[in-house]
């Protein structure tokens, strides 16, 4: 098992990446609903939120104790907690795991911050490869036009505030995630993330992703049936005369 | 004075002279073989001399040391989060204890390193290749005491002195044996032979630990004076005034 390497479990592992204010956590959160409504079994996991670190990445964030290694290392250790309780079981108990951010954010991210590619690769070479990673693409003007039209608030670290790069929080946004997105392009050429363009409208990009994600759930046993009253999309594929 | 040079690519962002006027030593091996007395006896030794030292062990981090702590009190603790979490560890150690005591010019004593936590992380199955390259942010120490110890003689050296043989360092997580002596002694031989592994790769100086204190401190001293400056080993000059 490895980053490069499938997971052979009977469960599937789908993945959303993207920066803040590209649309994936909405994507994510309709699929998980369609998902659900389709009678699959579903877990969902995002991306710091293990409890063994919680604590050590609140102090450090609060009291800025954090360097780019530093900062890359816990999210390592974080995603490794999670990995080991929150991915690998679903898996093997043959759930859908939706994982909001996986290794590839650590690739685009530290990077941009200055650390090491091969060395932050290095990191997360225990992670599993996803059955599916969706890569949202949108440009800068688009993630802060999100962003500022307040329904997200600027974070200090998303905004690479730690890298003194300006004092302003949307320059600062635009500068250092203007580095991740030119980082996210590589990765998602170097990992063979599939990509969506992440500024189309909402009802768009869920269709792709309901398309997208339909033929990895071949084989894939349902634990209900079907209510297809909660999948309106559905529904109204089911309406339509057959052939 | 020492090269700064690291194990792999370094520590993102830091700005590093390529030589550094401070010495990072380190001292290996395993709990119970007397680290922290000689360390002690060193720094009690090398401050009468004028030397400016500093001290720093594993897990003493302000960012992670309540984390970690409370990750080994838990049930559940993962061998690749808890090589990640002790990397973190001496990565904030490095960055904001050791490196500025090594430009500032002292003298820096750490008790335990990278070496440890790649022996353990390599005892409980990680790839050794995938744990030397993680800590490729690791500033190469000027010198590394490896004070090796016997495990039977590990083992008597700790109880004799009213002490227990501790949970982690018998391995108890990874259930070696039944029992907590069997268990202890398989998996400090298991380290031991990562330690032993390590030693050719990472240029240890391999100090016979089972003598008396006198006996390895004394060592100790004729080493680290070979490296900072060979005439501390000569008889200090009487300056009593009778």
């Amino acid at each position: 098992m490895g980053i490069n390497d499938s997971h052979g479990f009977p469960g599937r592992l789908i993945v959303v990446e993207g920066i803040d204010g590209s649309g994936k956590s909405t994507q994510l959160s309709l699929l998980q609903t369609f998902l659900v409504s389709e009678g699959y079994d579903v877990s969902f996991t995002e991306w710091n939120s293990s409890p063994i670190v919680k604590d050590t990445t609140k102090r450090g964030k609060k009291k800025n104790l954090f360097s780019p290694t530093t900062f890359s290392l816990i999210h390592a250790t974080d995603f490794a907690d999670r990995h080991e309780r929150s991915i690998l079981p679903p898996l093997q108990a043959g759930l859908i795991v939706l994982a909001d951010r996986y290794a590839y954010t650590a690739f685009a991210r530290d990077v941009a911050r200055g650390c090491d590619r091969a060395w932050v690769r290095n990191l997360y070479h225990f992670a599993t490869r996803p059955d599916l990673a969706l890569y949202f693409k949108v440009d800068i003007d688009t993630a802060v036009a999100r962003i500022t039209g307040g329904r997200i608030q600027i974070k200090f670290h998303e905004a690479g505030m730690d890298l003194g790069l300006s004092p302003d929080p949307i320059t600062s946004f635009r500068m250092f995630q203007g580095n991740v997105l030119g980082e996210y392009d590589r990765v998602a050429e170097e990992f063979g993330l599939t990509v969506l363009d992440g500024s189309r409208s909402v009802v768009d990009q869920q269709r792709e992703m309901r398309r997208l994600v339909k033929p990895i759930l071949k084989g894939l046993g349902r634990a209900r049936a079907p209510r297809p009253a909660a999948a309106p999309s559905v529904a109204a594929a089911a309406a339509a005369p057959a052939r | 004075m020492m090269d700064a040079r690291f194990y792999g690519s370094g520590l993102a962002k830091l700005e590093i002279p390529t030589e550094l006027p401070g010495n990072l030593l380190v001292i290996e091996g395993a709990d119970g073989v007397g680290r922290s007395t000689h360390i002690e006896l060193l720094q009690g030794w090398l401050e009468g001399q004028g030397f400016a030292v500093a001290s720093t062990g594993l897990v003493r981090s302000a960012l992670t040391r309540r984390g970690i702590e409370s990750a080994k009190e838990g049930h559940s603790f993962d061998r690749t989060t808890m090589a990640l979490f002790y990397a973190t560890d001496l990565a904030d150690r490095i960055e904001h204890e050791i490196v500025p005591a090594l430009r500032s010019g002292f003298v820096v004593l750490a008790d335990r390193y990278v070496y440890t936590t790649i022996a353990r992380g390599a005892t409980r199955g990680l790839d050794r290749d995938w744990l030397a390259r993680l800590y490729g942010f690791a500033l190469i120490p000027r010198r590394v005491f490896f004070l090796r110890l016997d495990p039977d003689e590990l083992i008597r050296r700790t109880l004799r002195r009213g002490g227990e043989l501790d949970y982690w360092e018998a391995g108890r997580d990874i259930g070696l044996a039944p029992d907590l002596y069997s268990s202890f002694r398989k998996y400090q031989t298991l380290m031991l032979g990562e330690f032993d592994r390590m030693a050719a790769q990472y240029d240890f100086t391999t100090v016979d630990a089972s003598r008396s204190v006198e006996d390895v401190q004394a060592e100790l001293r004729r080493e680290v004076a070979n490296l900072l400056d060979p005439t501390l080993l000569t008889p200090a000059v009487d300056v009593s005034d009778d």
